[in-house]
């Protein structure tokens, strides 16, 4: 069999697909004749990296996804986990990086829309969002457009679909100057008997396709994404997305009510390589062939080719395998939202992927190997570096105060209102923590206690300096600041965001980073439900820091006995759990040597990963037994930051004191890790000493450190300062940077 | 007291609206969907916040002009009592039944957080569980919040007591002229405001203060 081609394939237009020598021999050996043009394009869609994972998969593998609350793991549109009472969490995070560079209002807004129709697909309701923000230097030329563009087109997509933001981070870092980093996390819940998966079955039953119409917009986005940047990447605009939330919360409406129905045997969102991915997958998937009929596909441009139509990445669109008998029932519901319905194609048992278009069969490939025959990689890999640990006497001085106040009106430490305050956060009326705190937290609108908590977490400088102990610290922050609102977490989903994984160091930092994901998801107990890889970070020739984002998902019993993190009262006794015997002391790779002495060396803080969990338990079950009045997990900044986070929270002072005899510097900046700040109400006085056996019993140290009260920091060997003056540096910052 | 909720494609604060009516008045309001030309004999019509067909165009002005909204108007005209919030204010001003507009907010920024407001009048049919005068804490969520009127108009509205809420202690978020966050129609029976009094009403909100409008307008005794 041939396919005429009327395009002729040479070597150039194979490399301008992004596939290699190698990779194009392997189309030609598993097909047997040269590819169309527009097989050409299903293979470059099905085989780049965004689509097939084929650097990371071997070390993906290695991840630990099971667990007894563990539903459906990765390789689904969402993780699926078991929050009891038959209702289940649906989440996953993604990433939008490379359109949001280019085109940052659509590159975000499409990218909250994605990751919103991998939840909804599956059969939930979003009720949750978060982003993760990597930005370049405060002052590179396209910062601030970067950071105006792609925060209004959060708030633009997600505050029309109605989902709350109640989390997320924001980073600054000239590594970021050419290739930032947006990754969008959303949760929904469902009922357990209620999940929709890809996997169509049956033979002769119709391929539907709903939403929104195919035009020429997005064309080679998942090419585009697998590619590194040069300074040419302005003329790649047009192969960014165009986002319509109006359509999208029309096309959850829809397939909410089509699925309870009963309609709907498979369901796969059109996203990354739009009509081509989702219908290989569900074919592949299903071990059933599909015939697709191009001319039936509701387009909004006319003369479209079938290669344009194939690699369309419109969006707002769905692929469904439905009940034949139920066809006019589905065709009412979409009527009704207004949206467009069509039969494109069939299920069949040849295992071929079929491709008509106007009488022309244009493509004709074996379904199985274009979805699973991808190439997989085992890329060679050199073990990071670590940087030197800092000498013992090596603390460089600074006056505390005023180390403090440049810390937390800092790019990286500052209040993010000025960002959040644009996104819908109360939207559904849930949610019980915006963004501010340690984790969000959204109630379980089904049930009486129930509330769900979330944090998106990783620490770039540390991976950078050390890809294990990064990649472990990422994981223990999230679990870390799920647990200091008292939630139980339960699982995870990663957001892989890399350099080039063709050179061995920055394979070698994804191997690394994996490594260390993966020990700490196994002593934590905080499976990968969940995830994405996002390659070829680099702006001519130069990576982006390692950022594996963890985005984590806890559960609250419940509600009424949640900790926050400001401060309850005056008068409050403040604990210190997890410390060391010196409350801290690592100042390798911590904020204040950066912010304050600009110098990026030293180790980065190891985890201890038995104690991370030892400590963690204990500060739950105080929480859950109503003990403590507030808790606050202690990560970037150290001590002072903490505690200056908490005061600043509740417009109420605290007085510190420090272990004696010992430097003042890495006590109150040092960036240990395991700690939490704990506040105990005066009314019940023997309640301190309560707490401290116990976890002195578990081998906790839980130092009492001081008190609330006044409307001063006062940190023991340091100048008072106001909490007003604390918030005016806090809050300062992103307006002033974002207005100038 | 019955209610209805207005649904529109593309609003998204019905599930919050509904779920505020059955917690406070004990039983569900009825619904009615865009095409639908009559409404149900009810006290209250309330048009829930969103984005009703994209906002495309300008915000409400799609809205306005489906059959549901002149079903609405022919109960208004009646005197049944019709409550739009955010999205629905804006279409109340398309649909001429409020006097005024509202304009992008002066900061060209969408804005989400709580504010303070006063009951400008605590004398009319929605506002009547409030003490004249009372500051309450309340939400916003828009980006189209800017309160306008002409001179005139403005004039008239203030002195006919028509300004029902006014944003207070410089909390006002969106530039709106003399503060205004909600009006009402000369008749008393017609109220638009842009805060979400429905996401303050129970302890999980950490606050109740959007409470008495419901019960003021459902005439339920605190």
């Amino acid at each position: 069999m041939t396919i005429p081609n009327a395009i002729p394939i040479t070597p150039e237009l194979v490399a301008a697909h992004g596939l290699k020598p190698d990779e194009y021999q392997r189309i030609l050996d598993l097909i047997g004749r040269e590819p169309s043009f527009t097989e050409l394009g299903i293979f470059s869609a099905m085989w780049n990296e965004h689509c097939s994972y084929k650097s990371s998969k071997k070390w993906l593998r290695t991840l630990p996804t099971k667990g007894p609350r563990v539903l459906v793991g990765p390789g689904e549109n969402a993780g699926v986990v078991d929050i009891g009472d038959g209702d289940v969490v649906v989440f996953k995070m993604e990433s939008h990086n490379h359109p949001s560079y280019i085109e940052p209002y659509q590159g975000a807004a499409t990218g909250v829309g994605g990751i919103l129709r991998d939840v909804f697909t599956m059969g939930a309701r979003p009720i949750a969002a978060m982003n993760a923000l990597r930005f370049g230097a405060p002052d590179h030329p396209k910062t601030k457009h970067l950071v105006s563009g792609v925060v209004a087109g959060i708030g633009g997509y997600g505050n029309a679909f109605g989902v709350p933001v109640v989390g997320g981070e924001v980073n600054f870092d000239e590594r970021y100057n050419g290739n930032i980093l947006v990754n969008a996390f959303a949760a929904g819940l469902a009922k357990a008997d209620g999940i929709f998966l890809s996997q169509a079955k049956g033979v002769g039953l119709p391929v539907v396709y709903l939403g929104a119409k195919t035009g020429r917009d997005g064309v080679g986005g998942a090419t585009m994404a697998s590619a590194e940047f040069d300074d040419k990447i302005e003329e790649k605009r047009p192969t960014v997305q165009v986002g319509d939330p109006f359509t999208e919360k029309c096309l959850l409406e829809a397939c909410l009510e089509l699925m309870a129905s009963g309609a709907v045997i498979a369901i796969q969102d059109m996203g990354a390589a739009g009509l081509t991915c989702s219908a290989v997958e569900m074919g592949a998937k299903g071990d059933l062939g599909i015939r697709l009929e191009l001319d039936k596909v509701p387009v909004r441009e006319e003369r479209m080719s079938a290669y344009e139509m194939m690699l369309s990445e419109s969006q707002e669109r769905m692929l469904m395998v439905l009940r034949p008998e139920q066809e006019e029932e589905a065709e009412a519901i979409f009527r009704k939202w207004g949206l467009d319905l069509a039969i494109v194609g069939w299920t069949t048992d040849d295992l071929r992927f079929r491709v008509i278009h106007q009488g022309e069969e244009v493509a004709n490939l074996p379904i199985k190997e274009l979805g699973d025959e991808a190439p997989e990689y085992d890329r060679p890999w050199v073990e990071t570096a670590k940087p030197a640990p800092l000498a013992d006497t090596d603390v460089p001085q600074a006056d505390i105060a005023d180390a403090l106040l440049k810390m937390l009106g800092s790019p990286d430490l500052s209040s993010r209102r000025w960002v959040w305050e644009q996104y819908d956060t109360l939207i559904q009326g849930n949610s019980l923590q915006i963004p501010g705190g340690d984790a969000g937290v959204v109630r379980v609108d089904t049930h009486p206690t129930k509330a769900l908590a979330f944090s998106a977490d990783v620490t770039p400088r540390y991976c950078e300096a050390d890809p294990f102990e990064g990649g472990k610290q990422a994981i223990a922050e999230c679990w870390r600041n799920l647990t200091a609102t008292g939630a139980l977490p339960l699982a995870a989903t990663d957001n892989l965001n890399f350099g080039n994984p063709e050179r061995p160091e920055i394979m070698g930092q994804l191997v690394g980073a994996i490594k260390g994901i993966g020990e700490a998801c196994r002593a934590l107990d905080f499976p990968i439900v969940s995830g994405n890889v996002s390659l070829y970070n680099e702006t001519n020739g130069r990576g982006i820091l390692p950022t594996p984002a963890i985005g984590g998902v806890g559960l609250i019993d419940d509600w009424s006995k949640m900790a926050r993190i400001r401060f309850a009262g005056p008068g409050e006794r403040i604990l210190l759990v997890g410390a060391p015997a010196t409350w801290g002391g690592h100042l390798g790779q911590s904020m204040y040597l950066r912010d304050i002495h600009g110098r990026r060396d030293g180790t980065a803080p190891p985890v201890d990963l038995a104690k991370e969990k030892l400590a963690g338990d204990f500060v739950r079950a105080m929480i859950r037994a109503g003990a403590l009045s507030a808790v606050h997990d202690v990560s970037d900044g150290g001590l002072a930051v903490a505690l200056a986070e908490m005061a600043i929270a509740s417009g109420i002072g605290a007085e510190v004191q420090m272990p004696v005899d010992i430097d003042p510097i890495p006590v109150w900046f040092g960036e240990d890790q395991g700690r939490y700040l704990v506040t105990i109400s005066r009314a019940d006085p023997g309640l301190v000493r309560d707490i401290q056996d116990e976890a002195a019993e578990l081998g906790i140290s839980a130092p009492w450190i001081g008190e609330t009260g006044g409307t001063e920091l006062k940190l023991a060997g340091a100048r008072p300062i106001p909490v007003a003056d604390l918030k005016a540096a806090h809050e300062g910052w992103f307006p002033k940077f974002m207005d100038a | 007291m019955k209610s209805a909720v207005v649904l529109l494609p593309g609003l998204n604060r019905d599930r919050d609206m509904i779920a505020a009516l059955t917690k406070i008045s004990g039983k569900a309001p009825a619904t009615v969907w865009q095409t639908d030309t009559e409404i149900p004999d009810v006290d209250l019509i309330v048009i829930p916040g969103g984005f009703s067909y994209g906002d495309y165009l300008r915000c409400g002005a799609i809205a306005a002009r489906t059959p549901v909204m002149r079903a609405v108007a022919e109960k208004a005209a009646q005197g049944v009592m019709v409550m739009g919030v955010c999205n629905g204010f804006q279409i109340l001003l398309e649909t001429g039944l409020l006097p005024g507009a509202l304009m992008r907010n002066a900061s060209l920024k969408f804005v989400c957080r709580e504010v303070k407001l006063e009951v400008a009048n605590a004398n009319t049919a929605f506002t009547r569980a409030y003490e004249p005068g009372q500051i309450i804490r309340c939400p916003v969520a828009h980006h189209d919040g800017n309160y306008f009127a002409d001179p005139e108009t403005l004039a008239r509205i203030e002195g006919n007591g028509q300004v029902v809420f006014r944003y207070a202690e410089d909390t006002n978020p969106n530039g709106s002229i003399n503060d205004i966050a909600g009006v009402m129609n000369e008749a008393g029976n017609v109220l638009g405001l842009m805060p979400h009094p429905e996401n303050l009403i129970e302890a999980a909100h950490g606050g109740s203060d959007g409470r008495a409008l419901f019960e003021g307008v459902l005439g339920i005794a605190a």
